[in-house]
């Protein structure tokens, strides 16, 4: 197709337009306070106070993010990947069942997740932990790694499972030394995935973990700044700059894990 | 390479000699693999949203929540909640948070695809990437951010908007704030439905775009007789999951407006109710329960008619 030159500039624009809002998050982030009121479209009045208060005040929250973020990966594919392999490869009874109650799953509300859980972590004491709070993360990447994985190891060539068993190893083996590292791709998307959730998890943080004190995630560190009397922007919007870091590292580090992740559970499996 | 051939070859004789306890075998390995994701559906699926059925037939209040003893009152709490004043009013406000919400996203992210598929411009790669940052970041940071740029006296849209001699606007305002989240949802959005989209349209023949413009049709003509038409089954399936995702949506219109005023769907309401904040200041755990099983067989039913539409596409 013929190159059109004015699809340039038409296309920046317009993505300018659309991160325009993460724009303005740095750029309030850089501003002294006593200007940010004044909406200025460079950080004219330029400081990095903002940071050193997020430095000061955040960093247990960024810890506790990790730590979650981590555990969920770890949880959720210590669940899905075995499971994947036995859907894609072996007869499981109830498969269809299985794979529809995997669907469904993906469709409850989180509020619906959230008070039934907080009403069974309240009489198991798993609320204010981080252990509870990791466990209710997984339930949103669950599902999804399944679907993922199941598709993608379904489409592993027979004859490199079949030449592990004639070679005598056990299914499990076959699963580790075989399976594990070809679905390499779709294992690396859905860890990526699950802990781009958990990183980002909102509902649960501020239901089953509200007086989880420093152990709460960094989005509750926001969310302080949220309920403050006198709402302080530039601290809030520095830990906002910090809090999408993850996103962006993984944008540019796994973009085609990203793409492959968004599509995976709409169209293809 | 041979050895590999052998090895396919040969299962067929020793595989027909060792069927019977090999399959037996295998059926206990498979049931081994799947239980932990069993066990776990059971636990952390199953048991709560039985939990949450069970919480919205009896009634609890913060006392028999801690200390047990909460009377069952059988469907009494829904009648409740669906004779609530504001019911009917929190049902409406949803419908036009979900509509317009699918509408626009739609509709951008469609002209965003085709725009970025038709290509023929360097940048149009790096910046379809781009346009995914918003999918991925924490909906608390754009909340926030959107909430900062909304404020009615120091807030870009407002100056914006002044340039052209127009009065501020009260965006977050009980009567403006539904109008509000649903550009900040909207905005959400369009990466999804661009990605969705776009691989959609590459999923089109070229032939029948290259066969079009020899018979001479106009690129207005292809998009209406062969984009469109072509793009029916994952335009479906775009705005059925747009649709589940939007019922449910909680959290930036929580962090925007704590679900007051016309901002308030059913999500929120039942959200505000379980940790007492928001529109409701006391915790009413049963009916936010009552609120969110009727949230979640909504969110089925067009869960459903999704599962029928994939499996339509798939034939």
């Amino acid at each position: 197709m013929a190159r059109t030159w004015w699809k340039n500039p038409v296309a920046v624009v317009v993505t300018a337009l659309m991160l325009f809002p993460l724009y303005w998050m740095l750029n309030v982030s850089f501003t002294r306070r006593e200007s940010i009121r004044g909406g200025d479209l460079l950080p004219v009045d330029f400081t990095l106070d903002h940071y050193a208060v997020v430095l000061r005040d955040q960093l247990p929250y960024l810890g506790t993010s990790l730590v979650i973020g981590a555990g969920t990966v770890v949880l959720t594919l210590a669940i899905a990947a075995p499971a994947s392999f036995a859907l894609a490869r072996m007869a499981v009874p109830g498969r269809r069942v299985l794979g529809f109650a995997l669907i469904v799953a993906q469709m409850v509300p989180a509020v619906v997740m959230s008070l039934g859980l907080y009403s069974i972590y309240n009489t198991v004491g798993l609320l204010d932990t981080l252990p509870g709070l990791i466990l209710a993360d997984s339930t949103i990447a669950v599902p999804f790694a399944v679907l993922l994985l199941t598709a993608f190891m379904s489409g592993i060539p027979r004859e490199l499972l079949q030449a592990a068993q004639i070679d005598g190893a056990s299914h499990w083996r076959t699963f580790r030394s075989i399976v594990l590292p070809v679905s390499r791709n779709a294992i690396i998307t859905s860890a990526l995935f699950a802990f781009l959730w958990a990183w980002s998890d909102f509902i649960f943080a501020s239901t089953l973990n509200r007086e989880g004190g420093l152990l709460r995630p960094i989005t509750m560190g926001i969310y302080n700044y949220i309920g403050a009397q006198n709402q302080e922007w530039g601290p809030m919007m520095a830990t906002a700059v910090v809090a999408s870091i993850p996103a962006a590292v993984l944008l540019v580090v796994a973009q085609k894990y990203v793409a492959a992740g968004v599509t995976a559970g709409a169209v293809k499996n | 390479m041979t050895t590999l051939t052998t090895r396919t070859a040969a299962p067929t004789t020793q595989e027909r000699a060792t069927s019977k306890p090999r399959r037996h075998g295998a059926r206990w390995a498979a049931v081994a693999f799947v239980a932990p994701l069993v066990i776990y559906l059971l636990l952390f699926y199953a048991y709560p949203l039985a939990q949450n059925l069970s919480m919205s037939l009896h009634r609890f209040d913060r006392g028999t929540f801690i200390n047990g003893g909460a009377p069952f009152v059988g469907t009494e709490i829904y009648q409740d909640v669906v004779e609530h004043p504001r019911f009917w009013t929190i049902v409406r406000q949803t419908t036009v948070f979900t509509a317009a919400s699918l509408v626009f996203q739609y509709l951008i992210g469609l002209a965003l695809a085709v725009f970025f598929h038709r290509g023929g411009f360097r940048l149009a790669a790096p910046l379809r990437a781009m346009f995914l940052v918003p999918w991925l970041l924490p909906i608390i940071v754009s909340g926030t951010t959107w909430q900062w740029m909304m404020n009615p006296d120091d807030g870009i849209l407002n100056s914006f908007i002044g340039l052209f001699g127009a009065d501020p606007v009260w965006w977050l305002s009980a009567d403006n704030a539904l109008m509000s989240v649903a550009i900040a949802n909207i905005w959400l959005g369009i990466p999804f439905n661009l990605v969705i989209l776009y691989s959609g349209l590459q999923g089109i023949p070229k032939e029948l775009y290259e066969a079009a413009s020899m018979d001479g049709a106009t690129p207005w003509q292809q998009f209406w007789r062969i984009t469109l038409p072509m793009l029916r089954p994952v335009s479906l399936i775009t705005l059925l999951l747009g649709l589940v995702y939007t019922l449910k949506v909680v959290d930036i219109i929580w962090i925007m407006t704590l679900g007051t005023g016309t901002s308030q769907t059913l999500a929120t309401w039942a959200y505000g109710m379980s940790v007492g904040k928001g529109a409701s200041a006391i915790i009413r755990y049963s009916e936010a329960s009552a609120v969110g099983t009727i949230l979640l067989l909504a969110a089925l039913a067009f869960g459903l008619i999704y599962i029928a539409a994939q499996r339509k596409q798939e034939d």
